[in-house]
């Protein structure tokens, strides 16, 4: 075998390894994909931050503990992607054996919009149907601690120059310790959600 | 050894690479994906490639012969290069310092330099397949950013993936373009031939 060839089979078997290395098996193309699958094979402890809900209750994620929990990011003037989340937290919710809402199960909207006050959670709440108990919608009370929260969930919040964001929208899922164990894609079939977070009848 | 002049194209390269590396200079060619990946990221490896120029001719031969000809210098400058295609080595760069100093390293040293060891010793053949390559992966990748549903980059907005993906398509059109009237008056618009150019034929121009 010529030396050029050696060293190009060489190159060749180096890039493949990096580049194995670098999409997670080929399975991560992107940084989204790549967020999932780290989350599936590292699931995530959560910093503390305090939330205040569509009521003006103050509650953190340790106060989940014990119950599985659907987080998912929006902010309230969205007009595109937090409607489909909307919709689909709505649709997960009516899919859930009724017996395990609330007790095992619950739903949580966060806004990382520091301009989104009580108000405007309660008329997100309502434009989907969120009833405060089963799924809430809260925001950050201290707007400095939604970098670090989005952050951990590897959300990325970016000013669209019109007054609005454009985010990665997907719909979180937490374990019983409060880990983040779950990152699923918006357009999943609440059915196959509820399989995977083990919520089937 | 070297002539009087050969520090000086090497010098610019760095003094081009410390330019880019500049916190002003990362944050406003970084802001856009049209300007990361059409003006910062071909600079970086134009850079390497004039490092590579600045190595003597015997230098260069001696570098080829270490790897047995050109070609796997050719292969690893594509394989480097179409790493940092990918959405997620782009978003990496921008938010993981890590990865921002792989993509600053790797672009002149595994892409610009490997091309310019590589360069002169390729045919007409040889260029030709890597600028064809180039423009039909260039053609392609700015198609799938226009036509993509999706946002393939976190840090970057839709809008301006599907602006960076037009002027890819634009980008790759002209220098097909013009490599194609170089091809027709029988030189490749990047073969620069005075640089070939044995310096015991004068040029046309010369009295």
């Amino acid at each position: 075998m010529s030396r050029a060839l050696q060293i190009s089979t060489l190159v060749s078997l180096i890039a493949l390894a990096v580049y194995w290395w670098g999409t997670d098996g080929f399975r991560a193309f992107t940084a989204e994909a790549a967020r999932r699958e780290r989350v599936l094979r590292d699931p995530r402890p959560l910093p503390s931050v305090t939330l205040e809900d569509q009521d003006g209750r103050r509650f953190g994620f340790e106060d989940y503990r014990g119950r599985l929990v659907a987080v998912e990011f929006i902010y309230t003037r969205c007009e595109t992607i937090c409607r489909s989340l909307g919709t689909a937290f709505r649709r997960i919710r009516d899919h859930v054996p009724a017996e395990r809402l609330g007790e095992d199960f619950a739903l949580l909207t966060v806004s990382f919009d520091p301009r989104d006050d009580r108000t405007a959670l309660q008329r997100y709440a309502r434009t989907h149907g969120a009833d405060g108990t089963h799924w809430r919608i809260a925001r950050v009370v201290n707007a400095a601690a939604i970098r670090a929260l989005l952050d951990a969930f590897g959300v990325i919040a970016l000013p669209d120059g019109l007054g609005g964001y454009e985010h990665n929208a997907a719909i979180h899922l937490l374990d019983r310790d409060g880990r983040l164990v779950r990152i699923g894609d918006i357009e999943e079939e609440p059915r196959d959600f509820i399989v995977i977070a083990g919520l089937a009848p | 050894m070297n002539g009087p002049r050969a520090p000086h194209p090497a010098m610019a390269a760095f003094g081009l690479l410390c330019a880019l590396g500049l916190p002003p200079a990362r944050s406003w060619l970084e802001a856009t994906m049209t300007t990361h990946m059409l003006i910062q990221m071909p600079l970086l490896a134009a850079a390497g490639y004039v490092l590579g120029r600045a190595f003597t001719p015997s230098q260069r031969a001696a570098l080829r012969r270490l790897v047995g000809g050109p070609t796997p210098y050719v292969l690893l400058a594509s394989f480097a290069s179409s790493y940092w295609m990918l959405p997620r080595a782009l978003d990496a760069a921008l938010v993981d310092p890590l990865a921002a100093l792989a993509k600053f390293s790797s672009l002149p040293l595994l892409v610009g330099m490997p091309l310019a060891l590589a360069w002169e010793r390729l045919g007409i053949v040889g260029r030709g397949f890597i600028w064809t390559n180039f423009f039909s992966m260039l053609a392609v990748l700015g198609w799938l950013y226009v036509a993509a549903p999706v946002r393939a980059c976190n840090s970057y907005l839709v809008a301006d993936q599907y602006e960076a993906g037009w002027w890819m398509i634009r980008l790759a059109i002209a220098l097909f373009l013009a490599w194609l009237a170089g091809l027709l008056v029988g030189r490749a618009p990047s073969a620069r031939p005075v640089r070939y150019r044995p310096a015991s034929i004068p040029a046309r121009t010369a009295p």
